[in-house]
């Protein structure tokens, strides 16, 4: 029997079917109710239907993780703007932390970073946060 | 309404309308470009996606990636699609026919932006033709070419336009070759013959250019066209990480200037005047052997026999570079 998506609540109905067990053609939803300004309501407040791809997760693609310190940062906004999985969380003109279940990893938001020692650093996936705080590099000397 | 955006941390403050966990490769250009350009409105946005890698990867069964309207079509069809629903949009208001959540926001000042977005190749190669009929008859909306020079989505054939030298699944580099034999196709100034108001040239990576360039389009009445540099890192072969550094090097060597081309145009298609803006001056041109140097698609033209390659980008570069200035010193 095949399943209509119109029905479907919870993601984990849908997360291991095959494409032949949907109906096909279905109209798909990215919210549950109408929302009548999308602009106006911030990503952690939307009625996300199990439809949309914000649901689902793609970070077991990565090998590394960024790892975000606050201590260092400045706010630039540098890694929000060019993060390509809008995965930097960002309110009121501050950077608050990662997304780990969008971001695949591919370390942009390291590499624009502008910070001496940089704020974000790719550690291997299976770090600790709190060990990979501790063990940050020291200020580079300019040479 | 124009959205004001000074700097970063205000521009910070938009709400994503584009979601993440989409299946497209990590430090891919196009949701950058993506993001930029629907951030650079708080007006109701309608999205048309040509066959491509942003089609297939944002709107996977039974998955969206996309919280504003949006239309998949064909391969050859998106500008006809986008121009389309501006055709219908504007009878329906004439007629006082909208659906009354649209009436409302209109009525607010918020005009619903129609965009379509393409590949290079469902723009240069494929959808040129319904491109061009669009255009031509003048319907307001903007089309905005996702260029990472190849047919990145069916494993990186080439496409016209791909440039000299690049090594792709269907002109591979190897003993006899040095990889595709011809120059891309100068797309900006062919769709600014076309008597559209606005015609840009962007990179990803001067957000704040490409913001404002965009802003300009939405304002300005008629089909608008911004070419985007979209850095490819599974074509270009360059690491994910790269990718703002590759399309900082494009822009800073003038592979990929940045300038936009202002028509005055009328409802019968005469062209009153024409007028170039470059926008970007790199402050020190680097030589473009460093940009072909990033990207290990052109690897190849560093062996001593295909030097010549070299030689002959520079002097393409560097020969557009001079015209670009030339066309804007003469205001046309």
């Amino acid at each position: 029997m095949a399943k209509d998506l119109k029905e479907i609540k919870d993601i984990n109905e849908i997360k291991d079917l095959g494409w032949d067990e949907l109906i096909p053609g279905a109209a798909l939803f990215s919210f549950t109710e109408p929302v009548e300004d999308v602009v106006e309501v911030p990503m952690d407040e939307r009625p996300y239907a199990a439809t949309n791809s914000h649901e689902w997760q793609v970070g077991d693609w990565r090998v590394e993780k960024p790892v975000y310190n606050r201590d260092l940062c400045i706010d630039c906004q540098f890694c929000w703007v060019f993060c390509p999985d809008m995965s930097i969380l960002s309110r009121d003109k501050k950077m608050i932390g990662v997304i780990y279940e969008h971001c695949k990893g591919c370390g942009i938001c390291v590499e624009v970073c502008p910070t001496n020692p940089k704020s974000l650093l790719m550690f291997p996936e299976h770090t600790d946060n709190n060990e990979a705080l501790a063990m940050w590099p020291k200020k580079e000397e300019k040479k | 309404m124009v959205k004001k955006i000074k700097n970063l941390k205000e521009f910070s403050l938009s709400n994503d309308r584009f979601e993440g966990a989409n299946l497209m490769c990590p430090g891919c250009s196009h949701n950058i470009i993506v993001r930029e350009v629907l951030n650079a409105t708080d007006d109701p946005v309608i999205v048309a996606t040509a066959t491509g890698c942003l089609e297939v990867c944002t709107a996977v069964y039974p998955k969206t990636s996309w919280d504003v309207s949006w239309i998949h079509i064909g391969f050859e069809n998106a500008a006809v699609a986008a121009a389309t629903v501006s055709a219908a949009y504007e009878v329906m208001k004439k007629k006082g026919k909208l659906p009354p959540a649209t009436q409302k926001m209109v009525d607010e000042g918020k005009e619903p932006k129609i965009v379509a977005f393409a590949g290079d190749g469902g723009t240069y190669d494929i959808g040129f033709q319904s491109l061009s009929g669009a255009f031509e008859r003048g319907h307001n909306f903007m089309y905005v070419c996702l260029d990472n020079e190849v047919y990145a989505n069916t494993g990186g054939q080439r496409s016209s336009s791909t440039p000299i030298g690049a090594s792709t699944t269907t002109s591979p580099a190897g003993s006899v070759s040095y990889g595709e034999k011809m120059m891309k196709k100068s797309m900006v100034e062919i769709m600014a013959d076309h008597g559209a108001p606005y015609v840009a040239q962007v990179s990803p990576s001067k957000w704040k250019d490409l913001v404002k360039k965009v802003q300009k389009g939405f304002e300005v009445y008629g089909p608008v066209y911004i070419n985007a540099q979209s850095a490819c890192t599974t074509e270009w072969k360059h690491a994910p990480e790269d990718t703002i550094e590759v399309s900082d090097l494009g822009v800073d060597s003038c592979v990929w200037p940045l300038y936009e081309i202002i028509n005055e145009r009328d409802e019968h298609g005469i062209i009153y005047s024409t007028k170039l803006n470059i926008t970007y001056r790199p402050k020190k041109k680097i030589p473009v052997e460093e940009y072909l140097a990033a990207q290990p698609r052109f690897r190849h033209l560093f062996k001593p026999e295909n030097r010549h390659i070299i030689d002959l980008w520079q002097k393409a570069v560097d020969a557009r570079w001079e015209y670009l200035q030339r066309r804007e010193e003469a205001g046309v």
